[in-house]
């Protein structure tokens, strides 16, 4: 059954959108969409790195990820620039480099479009494993500082006052972030990550009236965004990763109906 | 520790600063168990200050502090919640506990507001979140109590009921409470030691002393003083059916 690139695909896909939904949740709440991003477009360079030193693709990005995310923290401290400045700056130049680092490395034959947009096609089983067993170690550290993340996502002095440790629960989260990044490159691109982060679970804000439930509705989503895009792609011939997250929009249009009647409802 | 056993935190010249600035300094106080200790001061004196270096959200200070519990409770002055995050009361109950119904529909019930359990905590005016902050703080059943001015935006009959409450949960959990309030009538009912401050001490001790206090007159003028004594002077003896009047 491994041995069809669609099911592959398929059992890839559904793997990641299990760990987006609830990470995308936060992303949402913490408003930390721009900082997905800026991990994501850092990430060309660890695929850089990991070609240029035949290292594991996904291991080489978290660590660069991870580095980067550490950078951010470290400037926000030391500079007086403000934080979306910040994230460009890193976001760009790190994009950049990588870039420039894919020009030396000319004797490696580079998949750019693969890169920015995904090739979930080309999944291997090695690829199947790092992204289920990595899924399920990001999932289970997730539920283990739920609290007070969530506590801290809330309210930050509430959560340190009644000694909850935030700062802990948002450096773990940070990795985290680092790590879905990593094991989910090679699905929907480097471009196209934030919106399997952050779409899904803006769908599931848009009908869900307790954390809980938006984090169940954004798995959901994540999971039919996979479903829908892949055979789509299949059917009508279009590139994998952009057709999950058109699918994934598609879902979202969806969710503004439930607006437009809960608010009708209230009126 | 000597006999105290009962301190649930102590502040030990304590100070902050902020951009060179000293929004507090030389803060020296203790909250035991069963006590109330009710911090009172002009705006901008230092008061929540005060009462986030006593709970550990400011970690660079001057002088020290050693808390004893784990155990807080905590109501802020000023809270600001991201309303775009689906919250209803119920799920705000057990934000940093996790609490059985029971529990949650007791403490909702003792503040008034059970029936906004389901509601989404962004639809709550500002008195009935105030009551809910009350709800989640004494919930968990806390050693330490911190009330950073609790019936802020409370319709007058509630806020008498409250803090009559504040001072029922202090003497049934045997739990220390640090306040914080202007209303220095109803505050001082309760309060077993003022601190008063202005960027500093200016002078603490029971209610009475305070009143008292040459500082304090300064800071809050004669009328103040007054509201103080005559208190004091109610609860100082009582009239027994004789007519006679007898200290207690």
């Amino acid at each position: 059954m491994l041995d069809d690139f669609f099911i592959r695909a398929l059992i890839a896909g559904l793997g990641v959108a299990i760990v987006t939904g609830p990470l995308g949740c936060f992303v949402v709440w913490r408003r930390l969409s721009y900082f997905g991003d800026t991990l994501a477009h850092s990430a060309l360079l660890g695929v850089t790195l990991a070609y240029s030193m035949e290292f594991n693709i996904a291991f080489s990005v978290f660590i660069i990820s991870s580095l980067i995310a550490l950078t951010l923290i470290q400037l926000q401290k030391r500079t007086n620039l403000p934080g979306d400045a910040l994230l460009g700056l890193l976001a760009h130049s790190s994009l950049a480099v990588g870039l420039v680092v894919i020009g030396f490395l000319s004797f490696i034959r580079f998949d750019i479009m693969g890169l920015l947009f995904g090739d979930i096609l080309a999944v291997t089983v090695d690829d199947l494993l790092i992204i289920w067993i990595g899924g399920a170690l990001i999932l289970l550290a997730l539920k283990i500082i739920w609290k007070p993340l969530f506590a801290s996502t809330v309210n930050y002095e509430l959560a340190e006052a009644e000694g909850l440790n935030p700062d802990r629960a948002k450096a773990i989260f940070t990795i985290l972030m680092a790590a879905i990044i990593a094991i989910s490159i090679k699905m929907v691109g480097l471009l196209l990550i934030t919106g399997m982060l952050i779409i899904p679970a803006a769908m599931a804000r848009n009908i869900s009236s307790s954390p809980q439930k938006m984090v169940m509705y954004s798995i959901i989503g994540g999971l039919l965004s996979v479903i829908l895009g892949l055979f789509s792609s299949l059917e009508f011939n279009t590139a994998s990763g952009p057709s999950i997250i058109a699918a994934s929009l598609f879902l979202f249009i969806l969710s503004l109906l439930n607006i437009k009647q809960s608010i009708k409802l209230k009126n | 520790m000597s006999s105290d056993q009962n301190i649930l935190v102590k502040l030990n010249k304590a100070g902050f600063n902020l951009n060179n600035k000293w929004l507090v300094k030389g803060v020296s106080l203790q909250v035991e168990k069963g006590k109330i200790v009710t911090l009172i001061g002009p705006n901008g004196s230092g008061k929540s200050t005060t009462a986030k270096i006593a709970l550990g959200i400011y970690k660079k200070i001057d002088g020290s502090v050693e808390k004893y519990t784990n155990k807080v409770g905590y109501v802020p002055q000023k809270i600001s919640i991201d309303w775009t995050l689906p919250l209803r009361v119920n799920d705000f109950m057990v934000l940093t506990e996790s609490l059985n119904k029971e529990t949650i529909d007791e403490a909702l019930s003792l503040t008034g507001v059970i029936h906004l359990k389901d509601k989404n905590l962004g639809d709550l005016s500002g008195g009935e979140f105030q009551r809910v902050l009350l709800a989640r703080a004494i919930s968990k059943k806390p050693e330490l109590l911190v009330l950073d001015e609790p019936v802020q935006g409370v319709d007058f009959t509630g806020e008498i009921a409250l803090y009559e409450l504040i001072k029922k949960i202090s003497d049934e959990l045997n739990c220390g409470i640090l306040l914080i309030s202007h209303d220095l009538h109803t505050v001082m009912s309760a309060t077993d030691h003022v601190v008063c401050l202005n960027g500093h001490v200016c002078c603490s001790g029971s209610p009475m002393e305070v009143a008292k206090n040459n500082e304090y007159k300064a800071l809050f003028g004669e009328q103040a003083s007054q509201i103080l004594t005559r208190y004091e002077h109610r609860h100082d003896h009582i009239h027994t059916s004789e007519g006679e009047i007898k200290k207690n």
